[in-house]
């Protein structure tokens, strides 16, 4: 059994008054990806502001490695080895590419991918490494926005949404990404709609429905009973 | 012709400083979220203080140059530790508001100490004549004026395009809470970057001093012509602060040539043309919907 990295217990969440989380518990070990699967406005993003110490109105409690998060800010999480990315990528358009690359501090220097490493990854981004980020293609964004916490040698990966809005060709790439950074043992969290991508990434998947998690299973489990599973979440 | 060049000539002199001033203030809105109204003040500060140097310490204007800048950089340290970071958590109105008090503070004790007459000051030594340049005479002082604060804002520029503080300042100006989450730790800039930008507000007002009335009251219109400069630029947006800045001085300078009764007019024509055609102003990311 891997060692366990992130352990989510019975967190909550509230939007003011509303609570969009309900007693969430997940966990994700070294070279692992985990999904998180459910409709809009589930909760999704909520949890990934949350274990990135965004979203501040929690209860319940988060820890990295066996250490608490509670009290600890973004900044701080994300130099513990947490690497957010953001559904909208989270790209600036006011840096050039390899600005958006080089912008967080690296965190792990073992771990951290080298800028030749990253190009040669990702080729596009080479060619483009002096445009502003924004100037990027959806896929070639998201390319970015993947690479950029392998920069800073994240052993954690927070990835809402990735296929979103993306051409299919882009999407198997993307999963090819996910694939090769697992198996560089680094831990994912995926947060996905499209469940077909997720099933040919993820090793388990969790089902949120309004803000609870309904059902954990693995991957096999989640494939052999997609449909009723989906029917059950209203997808 | 010949006159047409000196009043571009005087409004590159004027945009200058609202140039400046408004990187000043688009850099402090842009990592803090901080709308400082008292950049009028600072301004005026600048002036006033090249004046009492002058007057007291003998302190020439090249002196005021480096010494003024400095000073304001400092106390601008302490009115964002004592004052501004308390409620930077709160609704950014509430450093609005007291920014604004800030102001008539400023300004009010200014005046108690030094009357509401203009402060004399003189062009500085070496700037007073003027120089003919291709059967042009053009006022040295103007001339430098302009040259400085266009180098300035390229030296500004150059430490936020090419240094990593200014990859750090960019990113936060563009979104703070993405770049906590990215592991930088925005707080810590916080603090020198206003003082950094009070220290511009500073240098415009010290700049000013030889060729504007130096009153108390000299911030107020400034710092509503400022907001102007923003707003066209593009809140949000360092490019968009500098060229509006000088677009601003251009369109006062030549509204005061031709058209002196509706010289301030014109820019807030300006103002309400730009934000009916781009909404986000000419340097301004449009918002996604
Ligand atoms: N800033 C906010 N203020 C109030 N309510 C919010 C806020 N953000 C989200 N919510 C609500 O919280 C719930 C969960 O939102 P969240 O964004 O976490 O869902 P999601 O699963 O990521 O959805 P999507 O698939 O659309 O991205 C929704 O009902 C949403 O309306
Ligand atoms: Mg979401």
């Amino acid at each position: 059994m891997a060692e366990r990295l992130l352990t989510v217990d019975t967190l909550s969440a509230f939007h003011g008054e509303a609570q969009v989380l309900r007693d969430v518990s997940i966990d994700v070990s070294v070279g692992e990806v985990v999904t998180l699967v459910g409709r809009n406005g589930a909760g999704k993003t909520t949890l990934l502001r949350s274990i990135m110490g965004l979203h501040k109105n929690t209860r319940g409690s988060i820890a990295l490695d066996g250490t608490t998060l509670d009290g600890k800010s973004a900044d701080k999480r994300a130099r513990l080895g947490i690497g957010w990315v953001p559904d909208d990528r989270g790209i600036y358009a006011t840096l050039t590419v390899e600005e958006n690359l080089s912008l967080p501090p690296v965190v792990d220097k073992d771990a951290s991918w080298s800028l030749d490493r990253i190009y040669e990854q990702f080729p596009v981004l080479r060619e483009r490494r002096d445009f502003p980020g924004t100037k990027l293609s959806g896929g070639e964004q998201q390319m970015l926005a993947m690479a950029r916490p392998l920069r800073a040698g994240s052993r954690l990966l927070l990835l809402d949404e990735p296929s979103e809005g993306l051409a299919p060709v882009i999407v198997s790439q993307i999963g090819q990404i996910i694939r090769d950074i697992r198996s560089q043992g680094v831990a994912v969290l995926l947060v996905e709609q499209n469940v077909k991508f997720a099933s040919t990434v993820a090793d388990r998947h969790n089902l949120l429905a309004q803000g609870e998690v309904v059902e954990s299973l693995d991957n096999d489990a989640f494939q052999s009973r997609t449909t009723e599973l989906l029917q059950h979440l209203g997808m | 012709m010949s006159a047409f060049i000196q009043y571009t000539l005087q409004g590159l002199a004027t945009g200058g400083f609202y140039a400046l001033a408004a990187l000043g203030l688009a850099v402090i809105f842009g990592v803090m979220g901080v709308v400082n109204f008292s950049h009028g003040a600072m301004y005026m500060l600048g002036a006033v203080g090249s004046a009492v140097l002058l007057d007291v310490a003998d302190v020439p204007f090249w002196g005021a140059l480096v010494v003024v800048p400095v000073l304001l950089f400092l106390f601008g340290i302490l009115v964002e530790r004592l004052l501004v970071r308390w409620l930077l958590a709160l609704d950014p109105l509430y450093n609005f508001l007291l920014t604004f008090g800030l102001t008539l503070l400023i300004v009010d004790l200014v005046k108690r100490r030094y009357g509401v007459s203009g402060l004399p000051y003189e062009l500085p030594a070496g700037l007073e004549g003027r120089v003919t340049i291709g059967g042009l005479s053009l006022s040295s002082y103007q001339l430098f004026a302009a040259f400085f604060s266009v180098a300035l804002c390229i030296a500004v520029w150059l430490l936020l395009t090419k240094t990593r503080i200014g990859m750090i300042v960019r990113a936060s100006t563009e979104d703070a809470e993405r770049t906590r989450a990215l592991g930088i730790n925005v707080g810590r800039w916080v603090t020198p970057v206003f003082g950094f930008g009070i220290a511009l507000a500073g240098v415009a007002g010290v700049l000013a001093a030889p060729f504007r009335a130096i009153t108390a009251d000299m911030g107020s219109n400034f710092i509503i012509i400022l907001f102007a400069v923003v707003v066209i630029g593009g809140l949000g947006s360092i490019l968009g602060a500098v060229m509006a800045g000088f677009l601003v001085g251009l369109v006062e300078a030549y509204g005061q040539a031709y058209a002196p009764s509706y010289a301030q007019v014109l820019i807030f024509v300006l103002m309400a043309a730009v934000v009916l055609v781009r909404p986000a102003g000419l340097f301004g990311r449009e918002e996604a919907s």
